[in-house]
């Protein structure tokens, strides 16, 4: 399907706006429930299989196959642990915190299917520590399912008996702890530390059990998944992503906002359609596709379908370079675009002083580097430090070179994607913007 | 003398004890209510934690610094946590800042000598679509202007003097920065 003809389907946003529909009684009203009901009557396989049909994937950023990362589970399992990544600090996105507050039904919701289908009897939500509101909301929604007895009470599935138990849990403010391995110690009590992969959480998780780590916005659209078939989530999307995305856009739109659209919608539609283009007489200078770990796009990049796949792959997308013609390798040749990402889009216009902002972007990183991979620590300052001279028009030859070679040493060598969220926008910005940053460097050495 | 819980604290550690299959994992809670119940967690707190949790200090206090909600100083009762992250720059966040500042009289990073206000550069707190914006307590302030922060500051301050502070604790010594690289530009400090 166009992303044309999926232009009104709402999944996840489905009862925003509707009064009161954070309430289980408003939910339940307008059918929140039947989906669970449905997926007891089937067997936990049949609803793995049907997420894999339906090509969901993760809203966290990386877009990983849901079904696939469930199916990793080990069958002999005997106690599995379902966690909620409700971390979200990616610079940009905006979305989890709407949707735990306009809906956190669908949400729990959306954890028993999932929670059935892997057989797991207790999950954690993992919330953001600032989001104190939302945190308030959720423990609502959660005492209000108790009450209900949906959770913690034996319920007769085609699979056998089901309880679940669900725990809110706060972090604290760190932004690694969004990483899931970071967040899985984290809520094991420990400094939010990411963790060398293998083993991965799906063998050796939360409190070394087997863990399937679930961003919020991925959960949500299970019941519309379990009542409308994998089939028809498929088709509603493009190429091998299912369903709608979340967007944020914020930044230099005249109408900024959270919107819920069909998969694929290029920026150029998504900008000037949707919202309502630059204001202040402005032109478009770029945007950051994906939270700000991701490489900027420029003004001659936006026919590009807003998608997984073609963000990685598109050919009307420049690749990463850490030099003029020398193109920035990911291992084993492969090259990198961009990436969809948490689906932040920060717009900025022909005022915005490019440099500024990549100093801002990277003062954020070696503000949130865990400090466990020397790489990362250490190059996530050096390059916060050089582009804010730069920035200030305090630069010195060379630094446009130190700051590609530094990004390069960082990307590759550290245990959790921190590096990259690092190098990647660094080497991006000094692709698409090298005019501006050369412009502060003649400045600087003509003052 | 070492701290105890108050008998409200203590059931509230009981009831996120229960929620964990270890008493480690109970850790984030458990700090969340001591800084509740105390303002900040100096040694006292600290010891109280592990005590608590059969942990080791130095782990508590491990985790405790990696952290940016937990507080080993006093701290302003009203934290406004104001953004200055991306999309929020690209709005005019600093000029948020440097307005409160001046208002404030502090710069960002300190608390205000009578201890009602920490001001703090933020990082991305997830209302871009609302930028510039801030937090206090369990409130969001969402497309900031001057004149809102008017009335905000002033109706914060009122309810501060009338004992009704959106945060618990006390003091007014200085609180924490982001990481230091210079100003960027915008920024003007």
């Amino acid at each position: 399907m166009g992303w044309e003809q999926a232009k009104d389907v709402k999944i996840v946003t489905k009862n925003f706006g509707v009064a009161d529909s954070h309430r289980l009684s408003v939910y339940q009203q307008r059918g929140g429930g039947a989906a669970f009901r449905k997926a007891l009557s089937m067997p936990a396989v049949a609803i793995v299989d049907e997420v894999k049909k339906s090509n969901l994937r993760g809203r966290g950023g990386a877009g990983f196959p849901t079904g696939l990362k469930w199916s990793f589970i080990p069958k002999e399992a005997k106690t599995v642990y379902l966690v909620v990544n409700a971390d979200e600090s990616e610079p940009g996105t905006c979305k989890d915190r709407e949707l735990l507050a306009f809906d956190p039904h669908l949400l729990i919701e959306g954890m028993m299917i999932a929670s059935y289908a892997l057989g797991c009897q207790h999950a954690y939500i993992y919330i953001r520590g600032e989001m104190i509101r939302e945190a308030e909301i959720v423990e609502m929604a959660i005492e209000e399912a108790y009450a209900a007895g949906l959770l913690g009470k034996d319920q007769a599935g085609a699979s056998g008996t089901f309880k679940l138990n669900i725990t809110l849990h706060r972090g604290a403010g760190a932004y690694i702890c969004g990483e899931e391995t970071g967040l899985l110690n984290s809520l094991e009590g420990k400094r939010g530390w990411p963790r060398l992969k293998p083993p991965f959480p799906a063998v050796k998780g939360l409190f070394q059990a087997p863990t399937v780590v679930n961003n919020v916005e991925t959960l949500m659209n299970l019941p519309d998944i379990l009542t409308k078939g994998g089939e028809w989530f498929a088709n509603l999307g493009m190429g091998k992503s299912g369903g709608t995305r979340i967007v944020c856009v914020s930044g230099h739109v005249a109408k900024p906002g959270v919107y819920e659209l069909p998969m694929g919608i290029p920026f150029k539609n998504l900008i000037y359609d949707v919202c309502g283009g630059i204001p202040n007489g402005r032109q478009l200078k770029g945007l950051i596709p994906g939270g700000s770990s991701m490489p900027p796009l420029d003004a001659s990049e936006l026919d590009v379908p807003i998608e997984f796949d073609a963000l990685g792959t598109d050919p009307r997308i420049k690749d990463v370079e850490i030099k003029p013609g020398v193109p920035f390798d990911m291992g084993g040749g492969k090259r990198l675009k961009t990436m969809a990402g948490s689906g932040g889009i920060v717009v900025f216009d022909d005022s915005t002083d490019v440099v500024a902002l990549c100093a801002r972007i990277m003062k954020f990183y070696a503000h949130e580097s865990c400090g466990q991979c020397t790489p990362c620590r250490e190059g996530s300052g050096w390059l916060a430090r050089v582009c804010a001279r730069v920035a200030r028009g305090e630069g010195e030859v060379g630094d446009i070179d130190l700051m590609a070679n530094i990004a390069n040493g960082i990307a590759g060598n550290t245990i959790c994607a921190l590096g990259e969220a690092t190098a990647w926008p660094m080497l991006g910005f000094l692709t698409k913007f090298r005019a501006d940053f050369e412009a502060k460097l003649a400045k600087a050495r003509a003052a | 003398m070492p701290l105890e819980f108050s008998a409200q604290s203590r059931a509230r550690v009981e009831k996120a004890l229960a929620q964990y299959p270890n008493k480690q994992a109970a850790l984030l809670p458990v700090l969340h209510i001591a800084q509740d119940e105390f303002g900040h967690l100096p040694d006292e707190a600290l010891e109280l934690v592990a005590r608590t949790l059969e942990l080791a200090p130095a782990h508590v206090f491990g985790v405790i610094t990696f952290y940016t909600m937990f507080h080993r100083e006093k701290h302003g009762r009203n934290e406004l946590m104001v953004c200055t992250n991306v999309s929020c720059m690209l709005r005019g966040a600093y000029d948020m800042l440097h307005y409160l500042e001046k208002k404030l009289g502090i710069k960002a990073g300190e608390s205000t000598p009578d201890g009602a206000f920490a001001l703090v550069e933020e990082e991305c707190l997830a209302a871009c679509a609302n930028a510039p914006m801030m937090i206090c307590g369990n409130q969001y302030y969402l497309d900031l202007t001057e004149k809102k922060l008017d009335t905000i500051i002033d109706d914060l301050r009122k309810r501060w003097q009338e004992g009704k502070a959106s945060m618990p604790g006390g003091g007014g010594s200085p609180t924490r920065t982001l990481f230091g690289v210079g100003p960027v530009p915008g920024s003007k400090a």
